[in-house]
């Protein structure tokens, strides 16, 4: 059958299972939106390119399928930038859809010309310019392959003006991908297989570090049962919260930069790391040179560029997790570890997070208090919490107890303020019947809120919590331990964000006190229509504890006494 | 230590800039890069020497991998290979020089395949050392200008790479002293 350029995006876009694409129009892409009125896919109009991205990205974390983002050419391709690099870092598979000038300009300078595959070439997995109606089936199908199999990640497709508007015979299944080069289904040989478990089988002291890597493969549940079977604790990268609940007794928590001192080094102390899905990032290592340096390593990685980058490893099994962990399943024994695990215990000891939920109140409110309370209320709902990016964001790696996967949606990698609101609509939309709360900071949330329109012209119910200290917190306290509190452009004057929020006809609060936590948490779950809260915390809280960048992982400034001291003191 | 990648491509817009632009963004230095077509039409091959250890070199490899229109990534460096590079060299070859200029290109069987009153060109071929001789002898009389085209090599003997089987290729192990490694 004879159609469109536009109109046999669309109609990939439904055989690739698209139900929602987030974007924006302009001249470049206008012959595409003209033909969304004969589709059934539904677009959410963005207020900036960026967030559709983020959106996009959310939506992918949350729900598992495909996120689409849509712009036009020149600047609205280049909004997308930052949300592109964002996915990259997380592997999110994100498809972005691009107009360009008519493929005759191509070249001149032409009015909202950006040579955006150029700009993006770094960033994405792939990317395609397309100028000829004829190849745009093919390519959205490769597109939509590549974006979502092996290790997943962003793919953008640019398609010319020219290449909307022309027609062709359309034919979804002669244009199948052809993609010689490409090979996402990788699998370790017997001899590795073999390596590993005699390594796995020597071990007295071994430590799974559980990565991004276990929800994308869906292997939630392999996992635990190698973890419950070989009595191996697991320790989490921030990206791989949820992937192993968080109240299993082998659950050690979040390592890294910001995980407990406890965890970390018990990381140090390991004869043998079992990296399953990550990617020994310098957040997760801290001085490499110094790393876990009696610990043989077994790297499972789907991607064999990620294999020695960071950390040498003793064994690589290189392929999908989950199939990885069927082939050892069956040859794994039950080991008593008594003696390991009480090791860690006494590591534990005192420095173990208190229950901060039992402390009197002392009339301040901190951020450690309002995350565990939104917690408490929320554990036992269906609940996604989407973090921006800064001391927020670890507070609630730290307090917020994730038990399933996609419960926690957060830009790691790439580090990006802004990310959490549009993330949060991105998964509200993929998944509606869940509970999204999107936690930011004051300063994030100042750079993506022109989306809480899009939140009421959605009529989305998303709670967003601003944690607002009054400061770019994170770079405050890096200001505070590294460069004498000399607090160079972090103190934020920030607007009302209760009256912002009413402006856009959203249900807002503030909250001051702790006894005013969990009252406004649980009118915030009542409301039918999105909810802002402005909890006004502390302005000089701290993270602790923390491993200075390139500081040994052993080496943590600790709390200056448990977190509830800390309070009381002041 | 110098790496030598024989990398095929698909013969695509933009796969040369995808190639280059990867070098770049993971800060390896790429010695010298060559590309031309091959014996299939839809299929280029690529030619590319980078300073790089024994891991730099895997990670390069990996990476390459990652590229969606590489098919093949071969690293010749150790083995058995047929090494080229092509130089043109204008010297300055005046009345009296002349003879001794022709002399010494036919030591290094280069040919002559310009003469003009003051200069002749010099076309030579071979590996990169023997050509840095030329060079060598040649700019006493005043090397004028010089081209190379940087090397372009094949594993020697029958085998020749199957596109078919690249998956099996690539899963390899690679033996190692103390890693096991599957790229």
């Amino acid at each position: 059958m004879t159609k469109t350029g536009a109109q046999i995006l669309w109609e990939c876009l439904e055989r690739e299972r698209v139900s929602h694409v987030f974007g924006y129009p302009g001249g470049a892409i206008l012959p595409a939106y003209d033909a969304l009125k004969h589709s059934k896919i539904h677009h959410v109009l963005v207020r900036h390119e960026q967030g559709a991205t983020h959106m996009a990205d959310g939506y992918a974390r949350a729900g598992g399928e495909v996120g689409v983002a849509v712009a036009t050419s020149g600047p609205g391709a280049t909004n997308m930038v930052t949300g592109i690099a964002t996915a990259m870092l997380d592997s999110s598979p994100i498809v972005c859809i691009t107009g360009q000038v008519g493929s005759k300009l191509i070249g001149s300078d032409a009015f909202q010309e950006t040579d955006i595959t150029g700009v993006t070439l770094p960033i994405t997995k792939h990317n395609y310019l397309v100028t000829h109606a004829s190849e745009l089936a093919r390519t959205i199908r490769e597109a939509f392959y590549v974006a979502r199999s092996g290790r997943p990640g962003p793919v953008l497709v640019d398609i010319t003006k020219d290449a909307q508007q022309t027609s062709c015979e359309f034919d979804w299944e002669a244009a199948k991908p052809q993609l010689p080069g490409y090979r996402p289904d990788l699998s370790p040989d017997a001899k590795e297989y073999e390596q590993a478990l005699e390594l796995i089988q020597k071990a007295k002291r071994p430590v799974i570090l559980a990565g991004h890597g276990i929800i994308v493969s869906g292997a939630m549940q392999d996992v635990r049962t190698f973890a419950e079977r070989t009595g191996i604790p697991v320790a989490l990268t921030l990206l791989g919260i949820g992937a192993f609940p968080a109240s299993h007794p082998l659950n050690l928590g979040m390592m890294g930069m910001h995980g407990e001192a406890w965890v970390n080094h018990t990381i140090q102390e390991a004869d043998l790391l079992l990296a399953f899905g990550m990617r020994f990032d310098d957040r997760v290592t801290g001085n490499l040179k110094t790393y876990a340096p009696n610990a043989r390593k077994i790297h499972v990685e789907i991607d064999p560029a990620e294999i020695n980058k960071n950390v040498k490893v003793d064994v690589a099994l290189v392929g999908d997790l989950r199939e990885v962990l069927h082939e050892l399943l069956p040859h794994v024994n039950t080991v008593d570890r008594s003696e390991w695990l009480d090791f860690i215990d006494q590591l534990k000891g005192d420095a173990a997070v208190r229950d901060i939920q039992n402390l009197p109140d002392n009339g301040h409110l901190y951020a450690a208090h309002v995350i565990n309370d939104l917690w408490r209320e929320t554990r036992d709902a269906d609940t996604i919490v989407v973090t921006d990016v800064g001391q927020h964001q670890m507070w609630e790696a730290q307090y917020y107890k994730h038990d399933r996967a996609r419960s926690l949606i957060t830009s790691g990698g790439l580090g990006t303020m802004g990310f959490a609101l549009p993330a949060a609509i991105g998964a509200k939309v993929a998944r509606p019947e869940a509970e999204v709360w999107a936690i930011v900071g004051d300063g994030g949330f100042q750079m993506t809120m022109a989306e809480l329109a899009t939140v009421v012209q959605e009529n989305l119910k998303v709670n967003i919590a601003i944690i607002n200290n009054g400061f770019l917190g994170m770079v405050r306290q890096w200001q505070e331990f590294f460069y004498e509190r000399n607090y160079a452009a972090t103190p934020l004057l920030n607007p009302d964000f209760v009256k912002l929020g009413e402006a856009y006809g959203i249900r807002s609060v503030a909250v001051t006190q702790r006894s005013e936590v969990v009252p406004a948490v649980q009118a915030a779950r009542r409301h039918d229509g999105p909810v802002l809260i402005n909890f006004k915390v502390e302005q000089e809280d701290t993270v602790y504890p923390m491993v200075a960048a390139g500081a040994s992982l052993h080496e943590m400034i600790r709390r200056p006494s448990p977190i509830v001291e800390t309070a009381a003191d002041e | 230590m110098m790496n030598t990648f024989v990398v095929y491509v698909e013969n695509k817009p933009g796969v040369l800039t995808r190639v280059a632009s990867l070098f770049r963004r993971r800060a390896f230095n790429i010695d010298s890069l060559t590309v031309g077509r091959t014996e299939k039409p839809e299929v280029s091959r690529m030619t590319i020497t980078a300073d790089a250890d024994r891991d730099q070199a895997r990670r390069i490899e990996a990476n390459l991998y990652k590229l969606v229109n590489v098919l093949l990534v071969e690293n010749i460096t150790n083995q058995p290979a047929i090494v080229r590079d092509l130089a043109m060299i204008k010297v300055a070859a005046t009345h009296e020089a002349r003879s001794h200029v022709l002399e010494l290109a036919s030591v290094f069987r280069a040919r002559v395949v310009d003469v003009a009153p003051d200069s002749l060109t010099i076309e030579i071929t071979g590996a990169e050392d023997k050509i840095d001789g030329l060079l060598e002898v040649l700019r006493p009389y005043g090397v004028l200008e010089m081209v190379r085209t940087g090397i372009v090599a094949m594993r020697r003997g029958s085998k020749s790479p199957n596109m078919a089987a690249t998956a099996s290729n690539f899963a390899q192990v690679v033996a190692d002293d103390d890693v096991s490694y599957s790229v």
